[in-house]
């Protein structure tokens, strides 16, 4: 017994990078969910419309934070910019018809603008759009549905590269004729389309089982789940074309996947993540794939109204790529190789 | 040790195939390859021959283009006319006989029809048509080398490189891998490949020795042999020594001046033998610096 451990403790020493992720991770992961794991919003974005949009604004209680004041605005204006995610709360100030519209796919939002008004007969009743029982599951369903793509996404191709290296199959690739795009896309290819089957069943799952709306465009919400399943897959290719081992390319993926449940809004809204972790969340891929399926499904967005989301993954979706056709670049033609690559054929001075 | 004419190079001793030119290869501060130069003719085989660690895979994945030179000059052709067969497996223990052959077939733009002509005939001059739909992690070890080298030439390359296809298998095995290499050369392909067995190096056109990195001993199989300085004799009885080395039942020593002690035999060395005496001679003129 004492043998196998010190073949073990041998070993686990060489493999620093698994050392590092066993000494260090628990304390990062401690800090940064410590800090993102609150369900308390202090602030909740609200516009206030109508003639008497100023005068009410100034009244309202402090968890009601004002961004916007438009007199010209109908309760129309309002629900398009509930839709379009520009706040949280529409506050209709109108003497003929008041409201005060709530965004119900801000579930943990628009439970705090209902604690912040209950009794105070100076506002409108509650009024709540989009997810009128507050339904978790409404919520919930279409970040799951992210949540599942990234994780079979990232797990399955963080472990293709790294199986060619382990069995010896990534140098008869290197003197393939391969260009490094052609490895990255066609590592991602098959997996992209299982994505696609799976995110098919899953939709249609989450509709049936669970009773999610789909208020918006099905095209909008495929542009984005195209995209966020490029970036999951890609950032598997990526890990893989970084770790040793497979064991190392588990690690790494879990490591990805973990801080996307936990800081994407996916479960904690990014407006009560302390503003030291909150930056993370904007790197990763799940943050927005939530803003576009909760936009389409729930609210029922409009496509320039999530433009940001979708130009971020389109961004994530680039740099994804680049990295990883670098990284095969190192992989499948050293420096000077690239150089004599080029040369068709013939002499090559190094 | 040099031959006037070898294939793959010129009257006067120049590259005239594929091959390298005083090639130097460094990993950090180690010199894997010290100006070392390796001609391979078109429709011959050249075998690459050292220790573990001489450099003779580095050797072979600087000619295919997989490892940088450091400096010297690298004659190949475009990737898409090399066909590579790794020390590795180089092949995919999950597909089978058939995927691994289309794959290989695929990735160097093989036609599709043009494809499957050529894949039945490679399975069947490697004797795989049985086990086409058997998947590669079944297969032993010389029948997924043969595999592996099937894939390497699915595309008719011109020139194929090969690290120690015959490592491991059999010797039944090993003569079938000979005599694919003899056929693939009788239809002009350049082959250089690496091995570990002497026996193989003789058959070659061209053999080049590495010892820790830098060359040995260079030319045909003859020209070796008659290169070779001094004298050999055999001993019936043990000997000992620098200069002495036990092969089979019986002793051999090397005599660089072909002074012979007594009761020794001369003999006739064979390529072994002048490997060893080769190498015995430059760590005798090292010890001597």
């Amino acid at each position: 017994m004492l043998a196998m451990a010190l073949k073990e403790l041998r070993q686990l020493r060489r493999d620093r990078r698994t050392v590092a992720m066993m000494v260090l991770l628990p304390l990062v992961l401690l800090i940064v969910f410590g800090y993102a794991a609150r369900f308390d919003i202090d602030k909740v974005p609200t516009i206030v419309v109508g003639a008497n949009a100023e005068a009410v604004a100034a009244q309202l209680p402090e968890r009601l934070d004002v961004t916007a004041t438009h007199t010209d605005w109908t309760r129309e204006d309002g629900v398009d910019a509930l839709r379009r995610a520009d706040a949280t709360v529409v506050i209709v100030a109108d003497s003929t018809a008041p409201a005060l519209l709530i965004d119900g796919a801000n579930l943990f939002g628009a439970q705090s603008v209902l604690r912040a008004v209950a009794g105070n007969p100076a506002l409108p009743r509650p009024e709540i759009l989009f997810n009128p029982d507050l339904e978790t599951s409404v919520v919930m369903v279409p970040a799951l549905m992210g949540m599942i793509l990234v994780f079979i996404g990232t797990i399955a191709t963080s472990l293709g590269v790294v199986r060619e290296r382990q069995s010896g199959t990534m140098e008869q690739l290197a003197v393939m004729p391969f260009r490094p795009r052609d490895v990255f896309l066609g590592k991602i290819l098959p997996y992209f389309v299982v994505g696609i089957v799976d995110l098919v069943i899953v939709v249609f799952a989450g509709l049936w089982i669970f009773g999610v709306p789909f208020n918006g465009a099905p095209w909008i919400f495929g542009v984005g789940a195209i995209l966020f399943l490029f970036v999951a897959l890609g950032m598997g290719v990526l890990i893989s074309t970084v770790s040793e081992n497979q064991g190392q390319a588990i690690q790494l993926a879990i490591m990805t996947l973990l801080p996307q449940i936990l800081l994407s809004g996916m479960i904690f809204p990014l407006d009560s993540v302390a503003i030291g972790v909150r930056w993370i969340s904007y790197f990763l891929p799940l943050t927005y794939f939530v803003e576009i399926a909760r936009g389409v499904m729930v609210r029922g967005a409009p496509f320039d109204a999530l433009l940001f989301p979708i130009g971020m993954l389109l961004l994530l979706a680039v740099v994804v790529f680049t990295l990883s056709v670098l990284r095969f670049r190192r992989d499948l033609a050293p420096s000077p190789g690239r150089r004599e690559r080029r040369a068709a054929a013939g002499e090559v001075t190094a | 040790m040099t031959a006037a004419t070898r294939p793959g190079r010129d009257a006067d001793d120049r590259i005239t195939g594929w091959g390298l030119e005083g090639v130097t290869v460094r990993y950090g501060h180690h010199v894997a390859l010290d100006r070392v130069s390796l001609g391979v003719g078109a429709g011959s085989v050249t075998a690459v021959v050292g220790a573990d660690g001489a450099g003779k895979s580095t050797l072979l994945r600087t000619l295919v283009g997989a490892q940088p030179a450091a400096s010297g000059r690298v004659r190949r052709p475009d990737l898409r006319r090399i066909g590579y067969v790794s020390a590795g497996p180089g092949v995919y223990a999950d597909l089978t006989v058939d995927e691994n052959l289309g794959f290989a077939a695929g990735a160097y733009g093989v036609r599709r029809a043009i494809a499957r002509t050529r894949i039945n005939q490679l399975l069947e001059r490697t004797g795989l048509t049985d086990a086409r739909r058997r998947l590669a992690g079944q297969l032993s070890g010389g029948m997924r080398q043969k595999l592996a080298l099937a894939m390497a030439v699915v595309h008719e390359p011109e020139l194929l490189v090969l690290d120690e296809p015959t490592t491991g298998v059999d010797p039944v095995s090993r003569a079938e891998l000979w005599r694919l290499l003899a056929g693939l050369a009788a239809r002009g392909t350049a082959i250089a490949l690496a091995t570990t067995y002497v026996d193989e190096a003789e058959r070659a056109a061209s053999v080049l020795v590495l010892l820790r990195g830098r060359t040995l001993a260079a030319g045909t199989p003859a020209s070796i042999l008659a290169a070779i300085p001094g004298d050999l004799f055999s001993l019936a009885e043990s000997a000992s020594g620098p200069l002495a080395w036990r092969r089979g039942a019986a002793w051999r020593l090397w005599s660089p001046d072909g002074s012979a002690p007594a009761g020794a035999r001369l003999l006739t060395p064979d390529l072994e033998d002048a490997l060893v005496i080769a190498q015995l001679a430059v760590e005798t003129a090292e010890a001597v610096a």
